[in-house]
């Protein structure tokens, strides 16, 4: 990332490496139903794929990057992510379309579970990655990045036009809410009739939420850490009023509003891909390492001929994720050297990492500098930085004692 | 925020609080707020002559990285190597929290420069940041 002239031009440039460009058609910037509410609160807002949405809230109410970061990590956190995309597939042959255009094995999904998944071009790259909920006997619901919205329809529509299941747009029609950390479940057993402790983790129920009825509820997330998603009706009213009854019923436990910024250093601390970054329409599904999320014994989706090929073949490059040991911060885009200084890959995604307490990164590489405890540096502002292949995910969230 | 007015500031926000040939440099407050949480300050070493407009380091939050550009041209004398602890406290009191001391070659530079009013009317006009 070069340096820029000025601080305010700085953020913009954190603001446009962490996104793909945003798509020509969008001339305006879009708001989600929270806006205000974000803006009430004294949100620093940035343009995040042509959304304008909450970067951090302001320290005088407590928050900030890292105090965001650590509440989810150690207490709860809520999040505005109504700019993520849904799209709904519904028919008789909709497992048969989502098998197509998936990479994981919908067909092991029980209704009322989710799992990890993506699409993929036909030459093993990524359209997106995915959240596939299976949510009836034939209904199934993805939940797609916001940058790749259009894309993403426009894709899965052309894709599945040969199967008898209706494929709808639905994006529009919900206000998502991220509830994460591990007094999540208390903060919305408060407000939910839905018995949550029988919700294990990537599964959804539905249950009346804030006197909303029959309200999607999953446990997922993009943190790292328990929590919950829940998909509330688009209206400005409802929306703001369900944020706020959350943050009421979460004040006993601490919880604070979050933006896009500790979302991205939560997810980084968990190894969790962001498109354009770990993944995207160059790299394929066994250099980005997610090979337990694809299942080559399914014998057809988009993509699986060029991944047996590529499997054959072998990767030039493999995801594997850095720890700065000398004193620097590797930023998405700087080179990674070798002991010789020659290039050899570059930086993903790279952040100082809040809970952590030390500066980490991803970065593909060849495989020859994959092996845990590789020492590599990173070109930062013109230096050779020492940094150290380590395993990841960097953070793992503590298991259950119950 | 009321800035200080025993110092001057510049359009990239630094401010420069002179003391005869010599002067106190470090970031605004609106600085800090943009940038928000600070975790890297890196400074110059004593002795490094500095050309006014040009850069001298750098200053990182958890997601921004900013150059930082001399006020005016000098020598650095003494820098501040609390903030190579703790670099927290530019968030904490940017007004207080200086990062450099030097020896101004040419105090007349200092003229050209914002007064406080100026730099909270140009903080304002610059909007939304």
């Amino acid at each position: 990332m070069p340096s820029s002239p000025s601080i305010c031009s700085l953020i913009e440039v954190w603001t446009l490496s962490s996104v793909e460009a945003t798509p020509a058609s969008i001339t305006t910037v879009r708001k989600t139903a929270l806006n205000a509410v974000h803006r009430q609160m004294g949100a620093k807002m940035v343009d995040f794929n042509g959304w304008d949405m909450p970067v951090e809230y302001p320290a005088a109410i407590g928050c900030g990057i890292i105090n965001e970061h650590i509440a989810v990590r150690t207490g709860v956190g809520i999040f505005d992510v109504s700019h993520m995309g849904d799209i709904r597939l519904a028919g008789p042959q909709a497992l048969a379309a989502v098998q197509h255009i998936s990479m994981n094995d919908a067909s092991r999904l029980a209704v009322g579970q989710a799992q990890y998944s993506a699409l993929l071009y036909p030459q093993g790259t990524f359209v997106d990655d995915v959240i596939v909920h299976r949510l009836g006997e034939d209904e199934y619901l993805l939940v797609i990045n916001a940058g790749t919205r259009e894309k993403d329809f426009n894709w899965v529509r052309d894709n599945t036009r040969q199967f008898d299941c209706a494929v709808e747009n639905l994006s529009d029609d919900f206000t998502q809410i991220a509830i994460q950390g591990p007094k999540a479940v208390d903060v919305l057993q408060k407000l939910t009739d839905a018995d949550l402790s029988t919700v294990k983790f990537y599964w959804v129920t539905r249950g009346t939420v804030c006197g909303l009825k029959d309200i999607l509820i999953a446990r997922t997330g993009y943190t790292a850490e328990d929590g919950f998603e829940i998909y509330v009706p688009a209206d400005e009213a409802t929306s703001a009023r369900v944020w706020n009854e959350i943050l009421s019923a979460g004040k006993e436990f601490g919880i604070i509003p979050c933006g896009l910024g500790a979302r991205n250093t939560l997810r980084l601390e968990g190894k969790l891909p962001l498109y354009g970054h770990e993944i995207s329409d160059t790299i394929n599904v066994w250099e980005a390492g997610l090979d337990r999320f694809c299942k080559m014994e399914k014998p057809e989706f988009v993509g699986r001929a060029a991944l047996e090929k590529a499997k054959a073949a072998g990767v030039t490059r493999t995801l594997v994720g850095l720890e700065m040991t000398g004193r620097g911060i590797a930023r998405d885009g700087h080179k990674v050297l070798d002991d010789s200084d020659r290039e050899i890959g570059y930086v993903t995604s790279g952040s100082p990492a809040p809970f952590l307490k030390k500066n980490i990164a991803l970065t593909y590489v060849p495989p020859q500098f994959a092996t845990v405890g590789t020492v590599v540096k990173v070109e930062i502002r013109g230096q050779g930085v020492e940094a150290q292949v380590v395993p990841t995910p960097f953070y793992k969230r503590p298991k259950k004692t119950t | 925020m009321a800035y200080p007015t025993d110092r001057k500031y510049t359009k990239e926000h630094e401010w420069i609080q002179p003391n005869g040939t010599t002067a106190t440099i470090g970031i605004t407050d609106h600085a800090q707020e943009s940038l928000g949480d600070i975790v890297f300050v890196e400074l110059p070493k004593v002795g490094v002559e500095l050309a006014v407009g040009k850069t001298f380091g750098t200053v990182e939050s958890v997601k921004a990285v900013s150059d930082l550009y001399a006020p005016a041209s000098g020598t650095v004398t003494e820098t501040n190597a609390d903030l190579a602890t703790s670099p927290e406290k530019v968030n904490k009191d940017a007004h207080g929290s200086w990062m450099l001391k030097i020896t101004l070659k040419n105090p007349g530079e200092l003229d050209g420069l914002l007064s406080a009013a100026d730099y909270e009317k140009f903080v304002a006009e610059e909007g939304g940041h």
